[in-house]
């Protein structure tokens, strides 16, 4: 018997859908700031002269890249109680989201500081700057500027990733869908539709990444 | 044209015993050289001789393994951490320009006078259009780097050092790096510097140019300085076999 196609079920659930989207944003959104800030901040304290600083940010690195996802989820929702610690679905969404993002941007960020021709940071020296004052206004922008668009992709990636999230109940859009389906028993319609919306967000997320990246870091560069 | 004479007398920049090893190489065998305010000096000698780690020795980016750098009265200790207040003092030239390719022209020279002399906005971009003009650059304020030329982009480097008002410029082979048509401009700016009395250090391989500006001529070899001497004096006359033959090298090309 040929399945027949029933995308009109989905109306009654639009609510939903529509709260999971926004909650995906919203994760995205914060844990893309927080993450990317951490990783400037990982990805200097890696570069630095502090060789304390630079091992145990090195071990945090390695830590977070070197094991699932799903588990350093499950480890901050379900484990940190042990310690006391009770964080909302939500924000175990969002802490497991930063430190990863965190981890991966260091290593990319890391990556832009090291191609910073020496010269330049000589220049800065001999300028009065101190090293903070070139890492901010000499090395950070041009760095950026260079792994932008591998940056984009790890925050695509992890804008994905948050469907995980699903997991603890935090009601993202994986979230949405799956209750969906348990409602509605159409899995066919609900995951195409989740799919199509994932891959939209994961086009505009790109666009408005290319946008900033153009805006804050594309200065000089010749437009060859 | 006759040297600049211009030199006050007055000891701006002593280094006495200068020893720098890299690993088992010792780079700098004990240098001794005192420069004048006003002074134009330029340091000649093969590659490999010592004479760009000495004038990155002056502002501490090359720290010494022994001797003494004293700058306008003050002692670079050469385990100092904060070189600031001296580099403040001394201005630096590169031979690959280094302007911060993020920032247009007048944006690069006003950093350092903002986050460093902490000057206010005013203040900062009257100095960075008088810097920028006096190289003869006053209308490209906004453009990129990427969108000068060689020569253009050494003169914004110029500009950059001398907003931050240094008692001295060192200057790195600041042409070897450009187009052979390029090179003229850059040195009218530093021979314009050399007549309104700027305490110059060059490494420079444009014996023509060090002939007719520099006050002295310091001939490195093998670590030390062997000669020094009015140029005319060492071009015409050179005491050592070592100087006679690197002219002779120089003006063979």
């Amino acid at each position: 018997m040929a399945y027949s196609f029933d995308f009109s079920s989905l109306l009654d659930y639009t609510p939903v859908l529509v709260d999971g989207v926004v909650t995906t944003i919203g994760l995205t959104a914060v844990s893309t700031v927080l993450g990317v800030a951490l990783g400037i901040g990982g990805a200097a304290a890696r570069t630095s002269t502090v060789k304390p600083l630079a091992v145990v940010v090195g071990a945090y690195v390695e830590l977070i890249r070197n094991t699932p996802f799903l588990v350093q989820l499950f480890f901050i929702f379900f484990g940190l109680p042990s310690l006391g610690i009770r964080l909302a679905e939500w924000q175990a969404a969002v802490l497991a989201m930063v430190v990863n993002l965190g981890a991966y941007s260091t290593e990319i960020i890391r990556a832009g500081i090291d191609a910073t021709p020496k010269g330049q940071i000589e220049a800065g020296a001999s300028l009065g700057m101190t090293g903070p004052q070139i890492f901010r206004y000499v090395v950070l922008g041009p760095a950026m500027g260079k792994i932008w668009p591998a940056l984009t992709s790890q925050i695509v990636i992890v804008m994905l990733g948050s469907s995980v999230c699903s997991q603890i109940a935090a009601e993202e859009l994986s979230f949405a869908a799956n209750f969906i389906q348990s409602r509605n028993f159409r899995p066919f319609e609900v995951y195409f539709l989740a799919t199509a919306l994932y891959l939209a967000l994961a086009v505009a997320l790109r666009w408005v990444l290319s946008l900033i990246g153009g805006r804050m870091f594309a200065k000089g560069v010749s437009r060859a | 044209m006759s040297p600049v004479k211009n030199a006050t007398g007055r000891p701006l920049v002593k280094l006495s015993g200068i020893r720098k090893s890299f690993g088992p190489v010792e780079v700098l065998k004990g240098v001794d050289m005192a420069v004048e305010e006003g002074q134009v000096v330029a340091m000649i000698g093969r590659s490999g001789s010592g004479k760009s780690t000495l004038l990155r020795s002056i502002n501490g980016l090359e720290r010494i393994d022994g001797g003494v750098i004293e700058v306008d009265g003050e002692c670079v200790d050469p385990g100092q951490i904060d070189l600031r207040a001296l580099r403040q003092k001394v201005g630096m030239v590169f031979q690959q320009f280094n302007l911060f390719p993020h920032l247009t022209a007048g944006e690069n020279v006003m950093l350092a006078l903002k986050v460093v002399k902490k000057q206010d906005k005013a203040a900062t971009r009257a100095a960075a259009e008088a810097a920028l003009a006096k190289v003869g650059l006053g209308q490209k304020f906004d453009a990129y780097p990427s969108q000068l030329s060689g020569g253009q982009q050494q003169r914004v480097a110029i500009a950059r050092s001398l907003a931050m008002a240094p008692k001295v410029l060192l200057c790195d082979e600041i042409t070897s790096a450009l187009d052979p048509e390029l090179v003229a401009e850059v040195l009218g700016v530093v021979r314009k510097l050399a007549e309104e009395g700027m305490t110059l250090i060059l490494v420079t391989h444009e014996m023509r140019f060090a002939r007719e500006v520099c006050d002295r001529l310091v001939f490195m070899h093998g670590g030390r300085i062997i000669e020094q001497g009015p140029p005319a004096e060492l071009f015409d006359r050179p005491a050592t076999p070592e100087l006679a033959q690197f002219i002779g090298m120089v003006e063979a090309r």
